[in-house]
């Protein structure tokens, strides 16, 4: 028989395995559509703006994922992630301008992508995940 | 915020698992409220409370656990 903490804990891995599948096939689609113009279909817009179209659609349904996960934690857990994501996004906007005005400045030789952002976005998220689920243990 | 969770659970021969099983949270959160690291919601305390058959007082006191 399952118990409720049993079903608790099905309902965590199931949310985020469903999260796990929408980020794997956003970022496949996104690949695709970032590799694909030169790679694959040879430059053809109709093709890219398809992929592109596609790609977005699942960015929702990730979005969507993300959104069951969090609401389907409990308190602490959901704290947690709060703590995280606050963090992520004070991270990404300080440091991403910062980062920004750098390049700008000619101070550092590298040019500021947005993969960088998201890459330290991501890092940062991790992190703090990791720090707060510590904190609390 | 101070609680007797742990004691109450004791006297009742408890495991954490089961009583995050009775209040559906994860035995971490449970953990993490026995130490004074986290404090409850008003609604959590109420289930935790009403499982034990006390009123939320006699589980909960206000103060520094830790």
């Amino acid at each position: 028989m399952e118990t409720k903490t049993g079903k608790f804990n099905a309902k965590t891995y199931r949310n985020t395995r469903h999260l796990a599948y929408w980020t794997a096939a956003w970022v496949l689609t996104m690949a695709i559509a970032a590799f694909g113009p030169k790679l694959i279909w040879n430059l053809d817009t109709t093709v890219s703006a398809l992929f592109i179209g596609i790609n977005t659609l699942i960015g929702v349904g990730m979005i969507q994922a993300n959104r069951r996960y969090l609401n389907g934690l409990d308190e602490m857990q959901r704290k947690i992630s709060l703590e995280a994501m606050a963090i992520a996004l004070g991270v990404g906007v300080v440091g991403g301008l910062s980062y920004g005005m750098l390049d700008i400045a000619k101070v550092v030789s590298v040019h500021a992508e947005i993969s960088h952002l998201v890459i330290l976005i991501g890092v940062t998220y991790l992190v703090a995940i990791v720090v707060g689920n510590l904190r609390y243990k | 915020m101070k609680n007797r969770i742990k004691v109450l659970r004791a006297e009742r021969d408890m495991t954490q698992a089961q009583l995050a099983d009775e209040v559906e949270v994860s035995r971490q959160t449970i953990n993490a409220i026995e130490t004074g690291k986290f404090d409850p919601s008003l609604p959590l305390a109420f289930r935790i409370a009403r499982l034990f058959g006390l009123s939320i007082e006699d589980v909960f006191q206000d103060g520094e656990s830790r």
